[in-house]
């Protein structure tokens, strides 16, 4: 395997019809990491997977895969000698073949003897914790987690130098959803294989990616490992596609903020002064006084997620143990624990601010 | 939870199921009553066998042309950036809409010296090719592109990717479309008659028109219901086996095209080739015999009455075949099991018998059993409708599939009665289908010919029967109106049928 970059890719551009879907993409993957593009639907993350797979020629721009350039001054090599491995987001395993068949058929020209390649078939199936008993099934007699995990074992068949997966879990159901996601892991892992992952969950990047590549209208907005982005993200959008939150608007002053919740410290400090705090849920401790009223409590099981509203009319969310008592209408006080975030604001941000 | 489907209309269903199996049980019950010793020197005897080898012979040649221009064009269709790929699919298509007797009387136009196998094979297939493009095309269009991007990111070139993942996908409408086209051959009468190729059909009318419903006649009739169904059982064990319905349910994206480039002269020019001699050639012959010997061969007051009459008999037919359909249909997909789907299947299995057969059929049953309903109305109408029904069920399947339960119960619990919800909820969505179904029996019934000269009552004439005369007796000018009318009266059907196909996907059964 080649220690430097497994995926390169160099001010990628790509528009259909008058749509500039993509815009000056730049990316690199180092060998044996997993990278997951996070984004809105919509924001071009697809199609940079697929211009990588070579389904779709870029307008402009360079991609080499393992050092290999594959895209660029007008030249691009066909999928099928590209060296990737490609999960579709529905599987896309071939009705007609049974399990063993699909993972087998990138193998028909594989530089090995029968035997080893049906070993190489048998540790695939045993790689992604498939049933044996499930190798002669034919794809419309597995699950739908069953089936992703075929298709990755299919896509690892023949070692590719990166493997792209294409929101490889989001036909699946929640319980399916994360007993594949462990799976698809585990088999990565071991496999140590290059990994480039699209998708709109933060929770399936955040437990899959090394490094996460936010993507918002074509263009990333920031590439960096995912708990960096999560505690420090470039901007609201990045801090809201990463998980919940609510925003107060604010006066900001070197390293302190003052808001309806008080005065806060920042995580770093702010170079303005009108700024939109943002708040995680799980930062807001809720305790016994007359500030503040509550107005919804959603019970989620493990926990509660409850919508306060300040003096300041305006209201934050708080995260709490399951067992916590409060129900809607009873009144407390609010405080903020650890450092909050403050981005310039404009005014007109405080009024749509209190979404989350 | 599946309830049990209502008494009544299970006994309808099973009526109809009896009804459509009428020509089969008059077949075999004759071949019992008259006993194996005087069918044995009937069977085996060298006729039966030349027949048989001449209509395998006609089967695989015909067939495996209809195949191999189906699969090309079809791909070239849908998978090339053939210039106005759009108007070609309804040219290629338009073949639908002119019988093969109509077809083969141009060809004879054209090259009066054409017959035997070469004839009756380019004719043939020239008439019926669209039955394997349009499924091949429609399977091609819905395949989830993912499919070929996950063979081509294994490592397989386009051409293996085509053998290895997309032909397997196309064995369903491939060997389903041919089938077709082979029942169809099986029951073709007038094209192969006129092009003088003795087959079971021509021999079974000529056998009738020397000794009536004899034995002779019913044993040859016995046979070849024997070939159709094994056709049938092939398909329906085809069917069963099937593996091609995509796996999951994303969305289909557009698949880039082969970018044809120069190609696309010589792609375009066989295309054409094809179009030219599929409908080109009906095209010159019938405006060459209209235009032969001027208007006044031929009278609107000689035409309109047997239009008339045609309009009535497939009026009367595609009325009866959507009312005997319709509760079949409605057990078949609200009360699915395997008796309903018996009493469905069978329906199938009976009208796929020859018009040939089903009219000898009836004409040997009417004499021995009914002798008052021999040659009336009523019976050739029933004789339509068997033969038709399955035009009509498929499309009331897919109709009465518009409507489903979900939305019955929302409408009961918004306060509305059974019938209000049957007609406020029911008809609306299914009446489009409903429509489809009737038009493609009335206008399959408008270009029937071989039971209709067997049935039709003295007196009543056909456009198909018209048409026939004249050609009969070499009066090529006086059966060109007949053949406008009943091209004309098609084009309907086949738009339908190219309609339902685009939109079908996948999912075409």
């Amino acid at each position: 395997m080649n220690d430097g970059a497994a995926l390169e890719v160099r001010g990628i551009s790509k528009s259909f019809g008058r749509l500039r879907v993509l815009d000056g993409i730049d990316l690199t993957i180092p060998g044996r990491t997993t990278t997951a593009i996070l984004g809105p639907s919509g924001c071009g993350k697809t199609t940079l997977l697929r211009l990588v797979a070579g389904f779709e020629r870029s307008d402009g721009g360079t991609i080499s895969i393992a050092g290999r350039s594959v895209q660029g001054s007008g030249r691009s090599t066909p999928p099928n000698r590209r060296d990737v491995g490609y999960v579709a987001q529905e599987g896309a395993l071939f009705p007609h073949l049974d399990v063993r068949a699909n993972i087998g058929f990138g193998l028909a020209r594989w530089p090995a003897g029968r035997k080893a390649k049906r070993s190489r078939v048998e540790q695939l199936i045993e790689l992604v914790g498939l049933d044996r008993g499930h190798a002669a099934r034919h794809p419309h007699e597995l699950s739908g987690g069953q089936q992703q995990r075929v298709a990755l074992a299919r896509a690892l068949a023949r070692r590719p130098s990166l493997v792209l997966l294409d929101e490889p879990f989001s036909s699946l159901d929640a319980s399916a959803r994360v007993s594949t996601r462990t799976a698809v892991a585990a088999a990565l892992r071991e496999e140590g294989v290059t990994t480039l992952l699209v998708t709109h969950d933060q929770s399936e990047a955040l437990a899959l990616a090394d490094q996460v590549a936010v993507m918002v209208a074509g263009r990333f907005r920031q590439v960096a490992p995912g708990p960096e982005i999560y505690l420090r993200p470039i901007d609201l959008e990045c801090a809201r596609l990463l998980g919940a939150g609510s925003t107060l608007q604010g006066r900001a002053a070197g390293d302190w903020v003052e808001c309806a919740l008080g005065r806060l410290p920042l995580a770093d400090s702010a170079p303005f002064t009108s700024a939109a705090v943002f708040i995680r849920p799980e930062q807001v401790t809720v305790h016994s006084g007359t500030a503040a009223v509550v107005t919804a409590v959603d019970y989620l099981g493990a926990d509660k997620l409850a919508a306060i509203r300040l003096p300041s009319g305006e209201v934050v969310e708080a995260r709490l143990a399951g067992t916590a008592a409060l129900a809607a209408g009873d009144q407390v006080d609010v405080r903020v624990e650890g450092t909050v975030l403050a981005f310039a604001s404009l005014d007109a941000l405080g009024a749509k601010a209190n979404s989350g | 939870m599946r309830s049990l489907p209502p008494l009544r209309l299970l006994a309808c269903a099973l009526a109809v199921a009896v009804f459509a199996s009428i020509p089969l049980i008059s077949i075999l019950s004759y071949g019992f009553r008259v006993g194996w010793d005087e069918i044995r020197p009937l069977v085996l005897r060298p006729l039966i066998g030349e027949l048989l080898l001449n209509t395998l012979w006609l089967c695989a040649t015909a067939t495996a042309g209809c195949i191999a221009l189906g699969l090309g064009l079809a791909w070239i269709l849908e998978r090339t950036s053939l210039p106005f790929a759009a108007l070609w699919r309804a040219l290629l298509a338009a073949p639908l809409a002119i019988p093969a007797f109509i077809n083969s009387y141009a060809w004879i136009t054209v090259r009066p010296e054409l017959d035997g196998l070469k004839a009756a094979t380019i004719v043939t297939v020239l008439s019926y090719y669209p039955f394997v493009l349009l499924p091949v095309a429609a399977t091609l269009r819905g395949l989830d592109p993912a499919l070929e991007e996950s063979a081509r990111a294994l490592g397989t070139g386009p051409v293996r990717t085509f053998l290895r993942v997309v032909l397997p996908q196309l064995r369903t409408p491939i060997l389903g479309g041919g089938l077709l086209v082979s029942l169809h051959l099986l029951a073709e009468y007038g094209a192969i008659e006129q092009l003088r190729y003795p087959t079971f059909a021509t021999a079974i009318i000529a056998q009738y028109e020397s000794t009536f419903a004899s034995t002779a006649a019913n044993v040859l009739a016995g046979v070849l219901v024997a070939c159709c169904l094994v056709l049938v059982t092939l398909e329906v064990f085809l069917r069963g086996r099937a593996r091609t319905a995509r796996v999951g349910s994303g969305a289909s994206r557009s698949r880039p095209r082969i970018r044809l480039g120069w190609w696309a002269i010589p792609v375009t020019a066989g295309v054409a080739g094809v179009v030219a001699l599929g409908i080109g050639v009906p095209a010159y012959s019938v405006t060459h015999w209209l235009t032969y010997t001027g208007a006044d061969s031929w009278t609107l007051g000689e035409i309109a009455p047997v239009v008339w009459s045609t309009l009535k008999l497939g009026a009367a037919a595609s009325v009866i075949a959507v009312a005997v359909g319709f509760p079949v249909a409605w057990l078949a997909v609200r009360y699915r099991s395997a008796l309903t789907t018996a009493l469905e299947r069978t329906t199938y299995l009976a009208s796929s018998l020859p018009g040939v057969v089903v009219g000898l059929a009836l004409v040997t049953a009417s004499i021995r059993y009914a002798r008052p309903l021999y040659q009336t109305t009523p019976l050739i109408i029933a004789a339509y409708v068997m033969l038709f029904l399955p035009r009509a069920m498929v499309n009331l399947r897919s109709a009465i599939q518009q409507a489903p339960p979900s939305l019955d119960q929302a409408s009961r619990a918004l306060g509305q009665s059974a019938l209000a919800t049957f007609l406020r909820v029911t008809i609306p969505l299914a009446a489009p289908g409903i429509l489809a179904a009737m038009a493609l029996v009335f206008l399959a019934v408008t270009t029937e010919l071989t039971a209709t000269l067997l049935l039709a009552p003295t007196g009543t004439h056909t456009l198909a029967t018209e048409f026939w005369a004249a050609t009969s007796e070499i009066d090529y000018p006086g059966a060109a109106p007949y053949a406008v009318c009943m091209i004309v009266l098609s084009t309907p059907a086949a738009w339908l049928l190219l309609r339902q196909s685009h939109f079908t996907g996948a999912s075409y059964e």
